[in-house]
């Protein structure tokens, strides 16, 4: 593993990017936002493979930075330990516009390509991109495509779509580059919502296919 | 793109119900006569939500518009309008003490120009015009009161990336305006924001998390190149034109940014982000604009010279 001194990278006055060296993101960020000092941090952001850390004032980044390795520490012992966080179903329609072309350029059956994408379970890796766009971990290798050549300039929300490694339930409004497979009356963002979100990284997602 | 409800054009949001007969005075009004070009409400923004996609936003130059608020006798984070590059008119149906700073630009009450103090009471009816500024391109006008809106998600903040937040100022919208609120007895001569005028600015930086990505000469060329603002600039970045660094393409998964973050697509030009930036970026950050200086940044027009000095 790689010495402690280096996993900490300046982020400005007051921030620091933790690279999380094998550890999941999720989990240090988790772990991070239960210390009893996290009330003084503005944003802990985890990404793919970092977690940013933003303190609200840039006074004690030394001493910050100290907290953030003892967590580290303690995040490598409890490597092994349970995955965390709760798991979702969402039922979800199989009928979007790009269920054919996918299918095609993949060699399967529109059904087949559905009943892949369903039996997994996916991981919320991270938001963002959009308020609420949370990237679900865990596409079968036999269902990666890279992006579409052009986004298209607005997608509504509870699109199903996946891209790479990933799949994700459009939050609405957004423009959207991802293979639409589906669509979902779930809605997992909702800004008059307290929280907005109904997803958290860490969750555990599975689709569940419903006829129309 | 949007994903707010807020609804566009006229939009009254008093706090209070309309009287009754002889239940006190009607409800005060600010009154768009002339949006300008970039007229957005803000306020100190929606920070502690990166991880859920969701920008921090609030004004491009955060301490011109504390000072207006406090001028105002308001609390720093009372909403009130972010006006770009001067255009704007406005009147409001009971008297009240409005204060401009930031970028400083021509004041009118009823077409007289007023002098250059950052206070004035407006009386019921008159219409103030800010035109464009002399120097800097963000002016701040703050209500006594504060202007009333919507919070989406805890702030009226305008996020023009995501679209969340109060929706962007128009002529003949209509805001309703909190209680009045007695002004602070501050020397108006000592109240005055920090532009940049004439010359390039200089903005103090600190390196990394990506630093160490960058060759030595990239290193270099960052810190004595004389930048350019381009004309790619607004209230999400500002890109920089000059000498492009030499990194190319690097191969790095989405990380999460700070306000004031120096990333270098592979074009080599870099682009320093500001208030509604984006919470994850994939390009490489070679440094990150102090706190302190941010500010002036978000002040930059198209053409001005900008020079980047490391601190350590």
């Amino acid at each position: 593993m790689t010495p402690a001194e280096t996993i900490l990278r300046r982020a400005g006055d007051r921030g620091w990017l933790i690279e999380c060296a094998g550890l999941r993101p999720a989990e240090v960020a988790t772990s991070i936002r239960a210390q009893p000092w996290a009330s003084g941090l503005r944003e802990v952001v985890p990404a793919a493979t970092t977690v940013l850390v933003v303190a609200e004032t840039a006074t004690g980044m030394g001493k910050l930075a100290a907290g953030l390795r003892t967590v580290l520490d303690q995040s490598g012992a409890h490597r092994a330990g349970p995955p965390p966080g709760r798991r979702i179903v969402i039922p979800v329609r199989y009928d979007g516009p790009d269920l054919p072309e996918v299918a095609e350029r993949l060699g399967l059956a529109p059904g087949e390509v559905a009943r892949r994408h369903g039996a997994r379970e996916y991981r919320v890796g991270f938001f963002g991109f959009a308020p609420g766009f949370a990237y679900l971990d865990g596409v079968p290798e036999s269902l990666r495509l890279p992006r579409l050549s052009s986004p298209r300039p607005r997608v509504a929300a509870g699109v199903v779509a996946i891209a790479g490694n990933q799949t994700v339930v459009y939050p609405g409004g957004t423009p959207g580059g991802w293979h639409q497979i589906g669509v979902t009356t779930t809605r997992l963002w909702d800004v008059t919502a307290d929280p907005p979100n109904r997803l958290a990284i860490g969750d555990r997602v599975v689709f569940e296919a419903v006829t129309p | 793109m949007t994903v707010t409800s807020a609804a566009p054009g006229r939009r009254v949001l008093p706090r209070h119900r309309p009287p009754g007969p002889g239940a006190g005075p009607e409800p005060a009004v600010l009154t768009v006569v002339e949006a300008g070009a970039a007229t957005s409400v803000q306020d100190l923004g929606r920070p502690g939500m990166a991880h859920l996609g969701v920008p921090a936003s609030g004004p491009a130059d955060r301490r011109s518009f504390r000072l207006a608020n406090r001028l105002a006798g308001n609390p720093e984070n009372t909403p009130a309008l972010e006006v770009t590059l001067g255009g704007l008119a406005i009147t409001l149906s009971s008297t009240r003490h409005v204060a401009v700073t930031g970028a400083p630009a021509p004041l009118a009450v009823d077409g007289v120009p007023v002098d250059g103090a950052p206070r004035l009471r407006l009386r019921a009816g008159s219409v103030l015009t800010i035109g464009r500024p002399w120097a800097g391109c963000r002016s701040y006008l703050a209500v006594s009161g504060g202007i009333e809106a919507d919070r989406v998600l805890g702030s009226a903040s305008r996020d023009s990336l995501t679209g969340l937040g109060t929706a962007p100022v128009r002529t003949g919208a209509e805001y309703g305006l909190g209680p009045v609120r007695p002004v602070p007895a501050i020397p108006l001569e000592l109240a005055f924001s920090v532009v940049p005028s004439g010359g390039p600015v200089t903005v103090r930086f600190r390196w990394g998390p990506r630093h160490e990505l960058f060759d030595a000469a990239d290193r270099h060329r960052l810190t004595t190149t004389p930048w350019q603002i381009s004309a790619q600039c607004d209230r999400v970045g500002a890109r920089l034109t000059g000498p492009p660094l030499a990194i190319g393409s690097v191969d790095l998964p989405s990380e999460g940014t700070v306000r004031g973050a120096i990333q270098v697509p592979p074009s080599g030009e870099p682009i320093v982000f500001l208030a509604d930036h984006p919470v994850t970026g994939g390009y490489p950050v070679i440094g990150v604009v102090t706190d302190a200086d941010i500010d002036l940044v978000g002040q930059t027009l198209p053409g001005d010279g900008l020079r980047l000095a490391p601190v350590h």
